[in-house]
């Protein structure tokens, strides 16, 4: 008994300030939330004066809004296309094999996401000077799409690690060829980490908004819209309303891709 | 079915050349990633190298193509020199924030909840990750302000006074939390905190029930199975989580622009030097200073074992 006590006050510790984290992250969203409906146009107040729907026609109707919002999913679905390509190569390359430069290999894959992100902004933007590049849609994925590989060949050389090779020995001893033995084994034991991997670069890339200044040039992308937008307290109403928008549409997905791989995982 | 069966036959062959050899096999895969990491990224650093050996005309604002060591002799100025310092700091102290604040979390997730409530807790993590960096630093501006909900609620509890010495401390104060380094630093350590709860989680998850009970039986009460087994399994974890909270506050610009006393941090003189002042080469140059840091980062975090547990 005298063991159990102690252990269960510290449990009890643990728990609340597991919940208090918890809840301290959402917070915030939740505030969101609630400021979206508010009656005020220019001012924070808490409690809001009022609550209104009023803001929601208003930045339906707004066409910059409308734009920004396609370029961005479009944007994001290049780059996560792109990520989830190179990524996997660069997982199966690096995975069973050592070959001479495989540590700089996996290091210099990473390096784009352990750099601070405006370094990858900066440099693309003195590499688009330096050439002459004019700004376009393109100048935009191939930022997003290298930040991106990292987060792809994270998720599926780690799933890969945790294959076992005697299952791609078998495919062989039953005479599958390499490409059969990877359509068939492999690629079923990666699906949760593509998907999971899949999701986090679309989800990263559509909040992109460092390395986007510095290689959109004039485009606007959502979060560049929004990023403006606050320093425009006029549009403050409608900034609100956007920021709720993002919060659904993203949560959604996650959702799902979550519960996608913990279906998969467990079988 | 005959078109596939061909098919199959051809990717077949193919397959069976490149089983035979590695080293093309290697190439094939390894190459378009190269390609693009090496050509598009490694290119780009190579381009901010050589545009840091430009210069501004002053007269004219147009930066001048010769070569010349003259803008990094601009960047060693006081002003530039305390900039770096004060983002150095605001990193570390972001950086052991956030793993105070992972280390419970996630050590109580592995440990004691159960497979539905880990679960749980795993989406919960994560949707704040997932959710718009830029929304929810909007949301703290909201949350920060002088007439928002936390000085609301400070003012109902009656604790005005606690707050107004925090406000008032020198160098942390400020008007509003909204507009002191203290907010700031609330802010910068909310936004990448469940960078530093997933490695940790993963690193603890990885630590085999077996060890704890092997230490257990070998007669070693909690504190030390804590001590010796478990904490020094989970530094790799704190590690790899540290290498993103203290990158993402060395570039940060977004955090500084919307909340804080707008002193300036490494990424806002970059963004303002390249942008407003027309100035890259000097914006350039400057990004070198957190790439110089990462670097030593890097080599440090690598050797506390930060890129297994990545």
């Amino acid at each position: 008994m005298s063991t159990r006590r102690p252990r269960i006050r510290r449990h009890f510790g643990l728990r609340l300030s597991t919940w208090a984290v918890l809840a301290f992250l959402h917070f915030p969203i939740l505030i969101v939330a609630l400021y979206a409906f508010t009656t005020e146009d220019a001012a924070f107040s808490f409690p809001p004066p009022g609550l209104t729907l009023e803001w929601f026609g208003v930045a339906w109707s707004n066409g910059a809004v409308r734009d920004a919002l396609y370029l961005s999913l479009r944007v994001a679905t290049t780059a996560t296309a792109i990520a989830l390509v190179l990524g996997t190569m660069a997982a199966a390359a690096v995975w069973r094999r050592p070959f001479f430069g495989r540590e700089a290999v996996s290091l210099f894959i990473v390096l784009p996401i352990a750099l601070p992100g405006i370094i990858t902004g900066i440099s693309l933007r003195s590499a688009i000077a330096l050439g002459n590049i004019p700004f376009s849609f393109w100048t935009i994925v191939i930022g997003h799409a290298t930040f991106c590989v990292a987060i792809a060949y994270n998720n599926v050389v780690a799933r890969m690690r945790r294959t076992s090779p005697s299952l791609l020995e078998a495919s062989a001893d039953l005479g599958a060829n390499g490409w059969q033995t990877f359509r068939h084994v492999l690629l079923p034991q990666i699906r949760p980490a593509l998907i999971a991997g899949g999701m986090l670069a679309f989800a990263l890339s559509f909040d992109e908004i460092i390395v986007t200044t510095f290689t959109a040039g004039n485009q606007q992308t959502l979060p560049i819209w929004m990023f403006s937008s606050l320093v425009r307290p006029r549009q403050r109403p409608m900034t609100n309303v956007v920021a709720l928008l993002i919060v659904a549409l993203t949560f959604i997905p996650i959702l799902l891709a979550t519960r996608m791989t913990r279906n998969t995982e467990g079988s | 079915m005959v078109i596939e069966s061909t098919n199959v036959g051809r990717i077949g062959r193919i397959s069976g050349a490149l089983h035979r050899r590695p080293g093309l096999r290697l190439l094939l895969l390894l190459g378009l990633p190269a390609l693009w990491l090496v050509g598009v990224y490694g290119g780009s650093l190579l381009a901010l190298l050589w545009q840091s050996f430009f210069s501004l005309d002053e007269f004219s604002g147009n930066v001048n193509r010769d070569l010349t060591l003259e803008t990094w002799g601009d960047l060693f100025t006081d002003s530039n020199i305390s900039i770096a310092i004060r983002t150095l700091s605001m990193a570390t102290a972001v950086t052991i924030g956030a793993a105070v604040i992972a280390f419970p979390i996630a050590y109580y997730t592995v440990r004691y909840a159960g497979p539905r409530l880990r679960a749980a807790f795993f989406v919960l993590i994560l949707i704040p990750l997932w959710s718009s960096y830029l929304v929810r630093v909007y949301a703290w501006k909201l949350i920060l302000a002088r007439e928002g909900i936390l000085f609301w609620f400070v003012d109902t509890l009656g604790l005005n006074f606690l707050l107004d010495a925090a406000l008032s401390a020198p160098g942390i104060g400020g008007p509003s939390l909204s507009a002191s380094a203290l907010g700031q630093f609330f802010v910068f350590t909310y936004i990448w905190l469940p960078y530093m709860i997933l490695p940790v989680y993963t690193a603890l998850e990885r630590v085999p029930r077996s060890y704890l009970e092997a230490s257990a039986d070998l007669g070693a009460r909690p504190a030390q199975t804590f001590r010796t087994v478990i904490w020094p399994l989970a530094i790799p974890g704190i590690a790899a989580g540290s290498i993103f909270t203290f990158s993402l506050t060395l570039g940060d610009y977004i955090i500084p622009t919307i909340i804080g006393d707008s002193s300036p941090f490494i990424g806002l003189a970059i963004y303002s030097y390249q942008g407003v002042a027309g100035n890259l080469p000097l914006a350039a140059a400057f990004s070198f200073v957190p790439i110089v840091i990462m670097v030593i980062y890097l080599i440090l975090a690598r050797r506390a074992g930060a890129f297994d547990a990545l």
